[in-house]
Parts: C-alpha cells; sequence; structure tokens
C-alpha cells in the first residue's frame, strides 16, 4: 500500500547524499486532511472546521525545509501531524516510515520528529537548564550516564553550556528556545519541527535562534521544518512550502517562491523588503531579475544598471 | 526584579548538610521533632541542643537566617507561653490580681518555647540545605511505598516541581495584569475587605484564563517530548546514599537512643 501512495514531490533534491535512498522522504503526507470539530455538551457535532484539506508532502532527510502560510493556514495543524500531537482526519502520514496512526510507534515517532513550540516559557519543564534538556531522554528510559552525555551535547549544541546551571526564568526569550531546541536534540530525533520558534522574541533572539537552528541542520544533519511568518528566516531554506486554507500552494526553492510576488500577496504573505523593492523596481521598468533575496544580491544586479545609466547620459 | 525571587528559602553554600541526600535529611528533620516531642528534661533539652548546635554548624549557614523563621511563630510562641506561665496549677511564686505564676507553669512554659523554637529551627536548617527540587525528588523516593496502595506518588512529585517552575513566572504575570488593569483604572487598594477582594476579580479571571492556557501548552509539550508517566522513566540525577549518609543516620540513631534513654530512664 505504501508503495501505491507513494508520491514524488515536485522537487526532488538530493545533494551529497542527503536523503540518497531517494524513494522515500522523512515526513511523508498523503492525502492528509484534518478537521477540527467542536461538540457541543451531548456530543453532537457542532461545527467543523476543515485545517487541512488534502495535503500531500514529502520531505527529505537532511533538507531545510520552511513552511509559510498566514493565520489559519493550517501549516500549525501540519505541524502537530507530524509529531503524533494530532492525528488525521483521513489520509496517512508517515514519519521515517512510521504511520502516526499507529499507537505501538507513538513514541518512536516522538523521538524521531521532536517538535520546538511557539511560547518557551510554556515548554520547559525543568527547573535548571540542563534538568530541562535531560527531561525527553529521562521520559525515553535512558540511562543516566548517557543522559548525561546527551545533555551536554545538545547543550553544546546549542550553544548554551554556560548556562547549564541556571533557572530557565533568568533567560531571555532566545536562550529559553535554545533550551527547548537542546531539550529535542537530547532525545536524538532526525528531524526537529519548530512551530513559530521565533514569534515571541525580539529581533535579536530570533536571529539567534535561526542561526542554532541552520548551525543544527548544517552540522548535525538534521531535519528541520520551520514553520513561520517571517519571510526574512525563510531565505537561507532548502525548500518553501506556501500553504493557503489548508492547500499547498506553493513549493520550491526561496527564490522560486518569492519570484511571484503577486501570488504571495494573494495569500496574504509579504515578501522580503529587499525581494518587494527589487519587485516594485521591476514593475517601474528596471531590469532586474525575479527573487532577489538579499540585499548584496540587490546591490550586485543595481550596480551595473546604474554603470550603464552612467554611459548612456554620457 | 520579581525573577529574581527564589522559591523556598535555599541558602546557596556548600556543605557537608548540603551534599546529604535530601531523604537523609527529611528522615533527620522528623527524627529530631519527634525527639522534642520526648524530652522532659533539662537533659534530653541539653542533647537536643548539642545536636541542633551541631546541625547549625555543619550547615554553614548564617545563624540569623534560621532565626528569621522565628518571626512568623512570635504570636503564637508569647500565647502559648503566656498560657502555660499563668494557667498551670502548682505552687505559686508570684500574684499579681488573679494571674499567679507557679514553678510547674515556669518549666512548662519555658520547655514549650524552647520546643516551638527548636522545631522550628530544624525544620529550617532542611530548606535552608535542601533545594526546592532536591526536596520534591525526596519525598517522591521515600514515599515510592504508597504507589503499592495507588497513590501517584510520581505524578504529585511532577505536580509540585512544575508549580514550582511556574510560580515565579504566574507572579511576575499577576504584576503584569495588576499594572495594565491600574492603567485603566482599576483600584486594588482601597475599600473595606469585600470591596478590595471584589476588586480582585479583574485580577483572578484574566490569571485564571492565563494559568490554564499555559497548562494546556506545557501538556502538550511534555507529550511531544515522549513524556508518559513515571513508568519506565529514568533518572538524570538519580537519588543514591553515599557514605555521609550512612554515618548521618547512624548519628540519628545514636541522638534518638539517647533521648529515649534519658526520657524512661
Amino acid at each position: 500500500m505504501e508503495q501505491k501512495l507513494q508520491k514524488r514531490s515536485r522537487r526532488q533534491k538530493l545533494p551529497h547524499g542527503k536523503g540518497a535512498d531517494g524513494a522515500m522522504g522523512i515526513i511523508r503526507a498523503s492525502r492528509l486532511i484534518y478537521d477540527y470539530i467542536r461538540r457541543d455538551e451531548d456530543d453532537h457535532v457542532e461545527e467543523v472546521n476543515r485545517a487541512i484539506d488534502g495535503l500531500d508532502l514529502d520531505i527529505q532527510a537532511g533538507d531545510f525545509v520552511a513552511i509559510l502560510g498566514h493565520n489559519g493556514s493550517g501549516k500549525s495543524t501540519f505541524a502537530k501531524q507530524v509529531n503524533g500531537i494530532l492525528l488525521p482526519t483521513e489520509g496517512i502520514v508517515w514519519i521515517s516510515g512510521m504511520n502516526t496512526a499507529d499507537d505501538d510507534h507513538i513514541w518512536d515517532i516522538r523521538k524521531t520528529a521532536g517538535m520546538v513550540f511557539q511560547n518557551p516559557d510554556n515548554q520547559i519543564i525543568g527547573n535548571i537548564v540542563e534538568e530541562d534538556v535531560g527531561f525527553g531522554p529521562e521520559n525515553l528510559g535512558v540511562p543516566t550516564d548517557e543522559i548525561w552525555r546527551r545533555v551536554d551535547e545538545s547543550l553544546a549544541a546549542v550553544g548554551m553550556t554556560a548556562y547549564r546551571l541556571k533557572s530557565p526564568n533568568k533567560l531571555s526569550g532566545g536562550q529559553k528556545q535554545r533550551v527547548a531546541i537542546a531539550g529535542v536534540m537530547a532525545m536524538k530525533p532526525q528531524c526537529i519541527i519548530l512551530d513559530e520558534p521565533t514569534a515571541m522574541l525580539d529581533p535579536n533572539g530570533r536571529k539567534e535562534v535561526i542561526r542554532t537552528v541552520h548551525e543544527l541542520n548544517k552540522k548535525e544533519g538534521i531535519t528541520v521544518l520551520l514553520i513561520t511568518h517571517y519571510m526574512e528566516e525563510v531565505i537561507e531554506a532548502d525548500r518553501v512550502i506556501v500553504m493557503d486554507d489548508g492547500h499547498l500552494v506553493m513549493d520550491g526553492t526561496p527564490r522560486e517562491v518569492f519570484s511571484h510576488v503577486k501570488e504571495l500577496k494573494g495569500y496574504r504573505l509579504d515578501v522580503p523588503q529587499v525581494t518587494e523593492l527589487a519587485y516594485e523596481l521591476r514593475q517601474e521598468g528596471v531590469m532586474l531579475p525575479d527573487g532577489i533575496l538579499t540585499i548584496e544580491e540587490l546591490i550586485d544586479h543595481l550596480l551595473p544598471i546604474f554603470e550603464m545609466e552612467k554611459d548612456g547620459a554620457l | 526584579m520579581i525573577r529574581e525571587i527564589t522559591l523556598g528559602q535555599y541558602y546557596p553554600v556548600d556543605s557537608v548538610l548540603h551534599r546529604l541526600d535530601p531523604r537523609t535529611k527529611l528522615f533527620g528533620t522528623m527524627v529530631f521533632i519527634v525527639s522534642l516531642f520526648l524530652a522532659n528534661s533539662l537533659a534530653s533539652y541539653g542533647i537536643a541542643t548539642l545536636f541542633l548546635v551541631l546541625s547549625i554548624r555543619l550547615s554553614k549557614v548564617p545563624f540569623s537566617f534560621m532565626v528569621r523563621g522565628l518571626r512568623a511563630i512570635l504570636f503564637l510562641l508569647l500565647i502559648s507561653v503566656s498560657f502555660n506561665l499563668f494557667l498551670t496549677p502548682g505552687i505559686e511564686i508570684f500574684r499579681i490580681g488573679f494571674l499567679k505564676i507557679t514553678w510547674e507553669g515556669v518549666r512548662l512554659a519555658g520547655f514549650m518555647a524552647l520546643r516551638l523554637i527548636y522545631l522550628v529551627i530544624g525544620s529550617s536548617i532542611m530548606t535552608l540545605t535542601t533545594t526546592p527540587n532536591q526536596l520534591t525528588d525526596g519525598l517522591e523516593k521515600s514515599l515510592g511505598f504508597l504507589k503499592r496502595v495507588k497513590v501517584p506518588v510520581h505524578e504529585i512529585s511532577m505536580m509540585m516541581s512544575i508549580a514550582l517552575r511556574f510560580i515565579p513566572i504566574l507572579v511576575e504575570e499577576t504584576d503584569k495584569i495588576m499594572k495594565a488593569q491600574m492603567a485603566r483604572g482599576a483600584d486594588f487598594e482601597s475599600g473595606n475587605l469585600i470591596q478590595k477582594a471584589r476588586n480582585m476579580v479583574p485580577l483572578l479571571v484574566p490569571l485564571f484564563i492565563s494559568a490554564f492556557r499555559r497548562a494546556t501548552d506545557l501538556a502538550m509539550a511534555m507529550e511531544a517530548r515522549c513524556y508518559h508517566g513515571g513508568d519506565g522513566r529514568t533518572k538524570m540525577k538519580p537519588l543514591c546514599y553515599a557514605r555521609r549518609d550512612r554515618i548521618t543516620y547512624l548519628v540519628y540513631l545514636i541522638y534518638l537512643v539517647m533521648i529515649v534513654l534519658v526520657r524512661f530512664s
């Protein structure tokens, strides 16, 4: 059955052996549907709200994938599907070959696909940083020596070793999110899902968290699924997925996706400032390519045009 | 500023008592309390005093910190001392109007005061040398036998440690909500007791809603990190007795035997 339902993602990206076995991604959703059902006191269905509507998705191991979408686009609901906090109403989600609806594998799935949530305060359980990082392995029944080793490694990986004996209450938002990421890393996941991890942080904290996540992706080869609505955070992703009203509406590299400024605006999304500027300039007739993502790129493209103009004027 | 509050009254220094297993300290505090109720003579109070002074010395916590706890019971202390002093029948030594002071009264009041003071100091030695977390861990492990009669020991201790984690957060939040409501004209200060209580409603409602929301979030985060109760769970910092704990237990035993001997000989 798995073979039959298999569906290749639109864009196959297999750099340097990342997901080289190719056929099956680490996260795969097939015709996924999820309804939020509100019932009244007598258990009659009062209201059905379809958050995800027929989603097909295949994410390759080792990729950094960003999911964009306006509020209510279903992106957070999808995140919760990935580690079995919510189960599909219809369709199937596989995490490295395990069906999330399969009760026997639920802890393996949560171990494989760790999750970081939006509010940094509400996901830290321990009273001391290192104890919080050890919480996941403790639940998995990892022996004590191994817990310590994992805690050391995870704290080092997110650069929080210096704070290991601090109370989480004394950390900044960005630091708390890094602790939360370390807590997930200590479970040795293959994949981390971050559900708007920067929504409650200041710009510095945002940068700090995103940098950490990129490092984990590059150094440890962790698959990252970053759910966000800050465009600046997705520029360096390998792949960007745009969701709207429960559907997958755009899928491609950041450059491909941000080339369609008008379409993105249609989904009530913004583009990075630079991209927007380049787009506006193009509308005014300046010869610029589509999908400019960084300030440097824009400068590189604009300078020759200025030079030409100068030459032309002379 | 509120961020800085510490719970309990842990005094962070490194001492033998700080390093003891929390279970040892819990048990020791119990032994001490029992001994105070067994003590009924100068000799036994002498031994208790010796034990207490030794513990204070070993804890390296300044004595002034321990006396602080006494302020809370000052009123209770005064009442019980004066009742014992004036109302104990016996050989009269002094009399003002209907109030008379007897030898027995002086003796009883003195012992009562000592007992109360020692009780408070003895238990604050434990809380001063043990972090709330260690205390929770210690309670969980030493009450483990209750699991057999279906008492959810692990769950209770998990709730306690989560409460410890969230109290500072909720205190901070209360402060924030209070300021927000005050900015909109809420009055938390004036009026009598009933009015004051009523004025708390706009503070408590948002606070409760937020606390419930936090609880839902936290439950989800815990599940996402594979929390599924105490079964099959390992510990990052398991409690295990060291040599110093065994020695301490021996000291307790000797102490208790001495108290009992003095009492019943």
